[in-house]
């Protein structure tokens, strides 16, 4: 591995290029839609976690001792597959897929550890309690890997989550990370409109967890919030500022392309718009 | 664990939610895997010494079965098998959907336990009453599903769950003073319906509580010439349909007896049968009616539901009488 600065110019390069193929599979998947927006603001979470800061072996996705990645905000999934295929889990040609009739790869993750989709999610507030389940099992046969969820602001509407994120601290997890994707939206408006979830970090703090907060989109605060010396017995729980639909100027902050068909015409424009961020 | 007479007794007299206790102690001590939890149950499910001696193979989740059921899962995605354990309503309905999506359509397996399910909790009003899990989780893929018929069935049942290869739910009913259905060792098979008693004129097929209750019947029923069998059928979900199909064949009326709401239990699983049978006798379903109504103590209000032998015998007899 290189220095700091050539790893974060790495991920960077690697996020582009999953924007890039969530543009290829949003225009695939056509009129049956895609969930853009929260796929686009956890891009540099996943990439930063898949291309720098986890532990697997793309030949072994099952190796026991690799670190679990569980999209509890199970919709955002186009920022999860296109990592696996920087990963090397998943082909391109498995990417194109994407909601067709018989895919690997449906708009909500679908359990295939031979591809490295740990668990099914879509129903939102279940995805901290398998990670309390899969950490407490490796605490019990001391394996030292980790758990790293990520979780939607708006997810936090539910009250499972709630359950899991008192648990947690009670059991000591400090083999856990949640990532909270703070887009600040949710399906039919912003958080503020349809249910405020308030201060999430003061919330997730006064539940035990240590709590840090970044921009979700800067690759270095990131990676510095993942490898930092975690507090020992205490679950860390990273509030990423995030911009829904981040990336292209037609979807950034707008709630329209939560869940958006692609037009061949936006496609183009974006490819555009991301070329020339790409290369300024 | 010594399944006989002596044993039958003991585990009669304590309930079947303490005999799961009991049988949870002792798969522990020889299964490295095992993982038991509960939502803040743990002396309700019988596990007070359990949770004292396996304190490695035992989590409390507190009273939130929601994150329970995910942290199931996700022992079982690691390789553990797990029980859970705590009160029907609570085992089933508040995390249903945890059930569909962690155990059923990803098939982690999950052995779940629902403590005092029926009306035995009557005196608790219908909060704590479980008149709808047969129904719930028989709609579920994947999940197996037994009600078994006294506390030595319990432990058939809990021994034979650990080796069954999906999600099963075992559903307790009846308290303390279980009445005893079988006082000796006999083979225990998911999904094959026992035929406890052979007849000619009328089956009675019951789950849980009622097996007992049904037998009861049947010896009644036999003082007024009526010839009745009586099948226990512990394995709501598969069905044993070969049972069914022999009913059919040798009686003239199927009657299903269950603690449950009539709707979506027991009897509404052999209706779904019984009916692609091409000239099958009748059914007469019995089980709680499809409402709410007020809550007391147990006896009463089996009573009230008709529920006890002689009146299930009384009311198969009316019908027989209607039938002829």
């Amino acid at each position: 591995m290189g220095n700091r600065e050539e790893m974060i110019a790495r991920i960077e390069a690697m996020a582009g290029r999953m924007r890039r193929n969530v543009l290829d599979m949003a225009l695939a998947a056509g009129a049956s839609s895609s969930h853009f927006g929260g796929g686009l603001s956890i891009i540099e979470i996943t990439a930063t976690l898949f291309g720098e800061v986890m532990n697997y072996d793309r030949d072994k996705p099952e190796w026991s001792e690799r670190d679990r990645f569980i999209l509890s905000k199970g919709h955002g999934c186009v920022g999860y597959y296109t990592a696996l295929l920087e990963a090397g889990f998943i082909t391109k040609e498995d990417l194109l897929t994407f909601e067709k009739t018989g895919s690997d790869l449906i708009g909500h993750p679908v359990m295939n550890r031979a591809k490295a989709i740990e668990f099914s999610n879509g129903s939102l507030g279940m995805g901290l309690s398998l990670g309390i389940g899969v950490a407490l099992a490796a605490k019990r046969r001391k394996s030292d890997h980790k758990v790293y969820v990520v979780m939607g602001d708006g997810e936090c509407n539910e009250g499972s989550v709630w359950e899991a994120a008192m648990a947690a601290p009670n059991f000591k997890l400090d083999n856990v990370v949640a990532i909270l994707d703070r887009n600040k939206f949710q399906q039919t408006g912003s958080n503020m409109e349809i249910m405020s979830v308030g201060d999430l970090a003061d919330k997730w703090r006064s539940f035990g967890w240590k709590v840090v907060e970044v921009d979700g989109h800067d690759v270095g605060e990131l990676y510095d919030a993942f490898t930092n010396e975690g507090v020992s017995e205490q679950p860390l729980a990273i509030v990423a500022h995030t911009i829904k639909g981040k990336g292209f100027s037609f979807s950034e902050n707008n709630n329209d392309w939560h869940h958006h068909v692609l037009s061949k015409t936006q496609y183009d424009a974006a490819l555009e718009e991301l070329n020339n961020s790409l290369a300024g | 664990m010594k399944i006989n007479a002596a044993s039958m007794k003991m585990w009669s007299r304590i309930g079947s939610r303490a005999t799961f206790g009991l049988a949870a102690l002792e798969i522990a001590k020889e299964h490295e895997n095992l993982m038991v939890m509960t939502a803040d149950t743990s002396t309700s499910a019988g596990l007070d010494r359990y949770r004292k001696t396996y304190p490695e193979k035992f989590l409390d989740v507190g009273i939130a079965e929601q994150n329970m059921m995910g942290i199931a899962a996700g022992f079982a995605s690691e390789g553990l098998d797990v029980f859970t354990a705590t009160f029907g309503p609570f085992q089933t309905m508040r995390c249903c959907e945890q059930i569909k999506v962690n155990l059923g359509y990803m098939g982690h397996k999950v052995c779940m336990v629902g403590l005092a399910s029926g009306i035995v909790l009557g005196t608790l009003g219908y909060s704590h009453c479980c008149i709808e899990d047969v129904s719930v989780m028989r709609s579920i893929p994947g999940i197996t599903v037994i009600s078994p018929a006294d506390s030595g069935e319990t432990v058939k049942a809990t021994l034979a769950a650990l080796k069954h290869p999906e999600s099963i739910y075992i559903r307790l009913t009846g308290g303390m003073g279980n009445p005893i259905v079988y006082k000796d060792d006999y083979e225990f098979e998911i999904g094959k319906a026992i035929e406890l008693r052979e007849g000619n004129d009328v089956t009675l097929i019951a789950a849980g509580t009622m097996v007992y209750e049904s037998l009861e019947a049947a010896k009644l029923l036999e003082e007024e010439n009526i010839s009745a069998s009586v099948v226990n059928m512990h394995t709501i979900k598969p069905i044993d349909v070969e049972a069914i199909e022999r009913a059919c064949r040798n009686t003239k009326c199927i009657v299903t007896v269950e603690e449950h709401n009539v709707v979506g239990g027991l009897g509404s699983a052999v209706a779904e049968y019984k009916a692609t049978i091409p000239g099958a006798p009748p059914q007469m379903l019995l089980g709680l009616p499809d409402k709410f109504g007020k809550s007391g103590e147990y006896r009463d209000l089996l009573e009230q539901y008709e529920l006890t032998a002689p009146q299930i015998a009384k009311r198969v007899l009316g019908r027989l009488k209607e039938l002829t």
